[in-house]
């Protein structure tokens, strides 16, 4: 295995690649404002679901808290870049990290709950960062957030999926990726192994929140405006239901699952009456007729075959 | 030289006393076996041994990368100490693959951080690749190599006991703590895991304990027996003596009515 081999290469270039002819088709206006909202809610969407994937799919961790950390990192980032001018790269660096912090002192008290135990109390906190903004006059309460600048553009979104992808994969493809499923495959015996399960809890906990802090701020810097009730306790589900529609323990999986739902959501708008009819039951018939999610725990084919060829160089030797 | 040293070790639950007062001492290199009806503490006294639980009374004291007490015990710790174990009911990683079982083992070996891993950093790759070249000679010598890329859940049972067996080993231990090795196995499929008992403790110099029901596997490579019951070490010596231990023959069979 090299650092830099030629597929490292030809998925740069392709990146890039889609950067640009991005900024080309906004120019030239094939993207309008319409497509544009739509992407970045995508992209959003698709760094959200894909981080709680680590927490949920991964470790094993069923937290119903993922909308606190977002809520935690918009905050950050409108107060950094309206009171404070701060220039936007810092200010999604400081959402990350603000977040993560967050998550470090909800997760070493909480995570030594298990199963429904753990929901319960990450439930809990979700409610009580919606109510300390609700009740946080600095920040507006609850009338919200306003004039909050709008830097998040496609270069930004699509450069924070992209490296929340490769980071999260990077991380569960190595040793310490491992050891978090090992959790979630049988704690006792993990630690038997000689795994710090704490540490590594909290750990998953601290890397998911993180990049919800980062999705955070690039909602707030969107909308120009933001609101406690935007992150309640049915905007943590959603994200959930991205991440089990697509398969938990699948980066791809939660990729198509933000996807698609975000798509399918945003097509039904024009039929409001039966929109979330419509939406229930497409969740019902995945559930019934593919109960492990789109991709179930399947992951990049690329990088499978990749493994498949350092196996066989491996056996050669 | 003794590597283990327990020293009048109590272990009670509220009112129940799971172990009382035993001590013992194992010297390196020896297959001990433990046996003793059910509920008589044996996997009680394995879980004080790794650290699961902490002793109410008495002292553990390990000599085997450097000295340790009981104290010092913790789960995630033991690899370090140089103890590993297997479970009476298997505890394999079921969704894994027999590899990355087998590379969770050497876990502690891992030198490179999270960041590293995060950014793929050259500490990654050579890490990741020693690590992964190690393991696979370690499935090979269980004969498992052919099989690396199954998920664990999907091996015949005794593969299973030998990837947790050899997902143990990964941790580089000088003590194995084998917990029902031969549980739910056939006779020949006892013997070859008798075998491979005797081929480890050669191959990777270990001390190893364990606990079985089968006598025919006990007698057969354990060079020393503890006998347990309600609790109490009552035996403690060679084979041949503890078959002929009064105390032994009435825990199993019962006394004669007078």
């Amino acid at each position: 295995m090299k650092a830099f081999n030629k597929n490292n290469i030809i998925q740069i270039i392709i990146l890039v690649a889609i950067i640009i002819i991005g900024n080309v088709l906004v120019s030239v206006g094939i993207i309008d404002s319409y497509i544009e909202l739509n992407i970045v809610l995508i992209g959003i969407n698709i760094i959200l679901a894909v981080s709680l994937n680590l927490i949920v799919g991964f470790t094993g961790l069923f937290s119903l808290g993922h909308a606190a950390f977002m809520s935690i990192g918009a905050y950050t980032s409108a107060v950094l870049t309206r009171n404070f001018n701060s220039p936007f790269i810092f200010a999604i660096l400081m959402s990350g990290l603000v977040a993560s912090l967050a998550g470090i002192l909800i997760g070493i008290p909480t995570l030594r709950l298990k199963g429904d135990y753990l929901a319960i109390a990450t439930l809990g906190f979700g409610e009580i960062v919606r109510v300390l903004a609700l009740n946080n006059d600095y920040i507006g309460g609850a009338i919200g957030f306003n004039d909050i600048p709008q830097y998040t553009n496609w270069n930004y979104t699509f450069i924070m999926v992209v490296l929340t992808v490769v980071l999260i994969s990077n991380f569960v493809k190595s040793s310490h990726g491992r050891a978090c499923i090992s959790i979630r495959e049988n704690e006792i015996a993990s630690e038997a192994m000689g795994i710090n399960t704490t540490f590594y809890k909290v750990l998953a906990f601290a890397i998911g929140a993180f990049f919800a802090g980062i999705a955070g701020s690039l909602y707030a810097n969107y909308f120009y405006f933001i609101k406690p009730d935007s992150f309640g306790f049915m905007k943590s589900i959603d994200i959930l239901v991205m991440v089990v529609f697509g398969g938990l323990g699948s980066i791809p999986g939660s990729i198509i699952g933000a996807l698609s739902l975000t798509v399918i959501s945003t097509l039904l708008q024009s039929i409001p009456d039966l929109r979330m009819v419509i939406y229930a039951v497409i969740l019902f018939l995945i559930m019934l007729f593919r109960p492990q999610g789109i991709m179930g725990d399947t992951e990049f084919r690329l990088l499978n075959k990749k493994e498949v060829k350092h196996n066989v160089s491996s056996k050669g030797k | 030289m003794s590597v283990v040293k327990v020293s009048n070790l109590s272990k009670s639950f509220g009112g129940i006393k799971a172990v009382t007062d035993v001590s013992l001492e194992v010297g390196k290199g020896e297959i001990i076996g433990l046996i003793g009806p059910n509920g008589a503490g044996k996997t009680t006294f394995f879980n004080l041994l790794t650290g699961i639980y902490l002793p109410t009374d008495g002292e553990i004291e390990y000599d085997l990368n450097a000295k340790v007490l009981s104290k010092d015990f913790k789960p995630h710790r033991m690899t370090q100490y140089g103890v590993a174990r297997t479970f009476q009911n298997i505890r394999l990683f079921n969704k894994m693959t027999v590899l990355d079982n087998c590379l969770i083992g050497f876990h502690n070996g891992m030198t490179y951080g999270v960041a590293s891993s995060l950014f793929r950093l050259p500490s990654y790759f050579t890490g990741e690749s020693e690590t992964r070249e190690k393991a696979l000679k370690l499935l090979e010598k269980f004969d498992l190599l052919d099989k690396k890329d199954i998920l664990a859940t999907n091996l015949p049972y005794g593969d299973q006991r030998r990837l947790e067996i050899a997902r143990a080993l990964a941790a580089d231990p000088k003590l194995l703590l084998l917990d029902e090795p031969a549980a739910g196995m056939n006779p020949k499929e006892t013997a070859e895991l008798m075998e491979l008992i005797k081929w480890i403790r050669e191959q990777f110099d270990l001390t190893i304990i364990l606990i079985e029901h089968d006598m025919s596997l006990v007698m057969n490579i354990c060079e020393r027996i503890c006998v347990f019951d309600y609790g109490h070490l009552i035996a403690n010596g060679n084979p041949d003596e503890i078959q002929h231990n009064a105390r032994v023959i009435k825990a199993y069979l019962g006394e004669e009515a007078n």
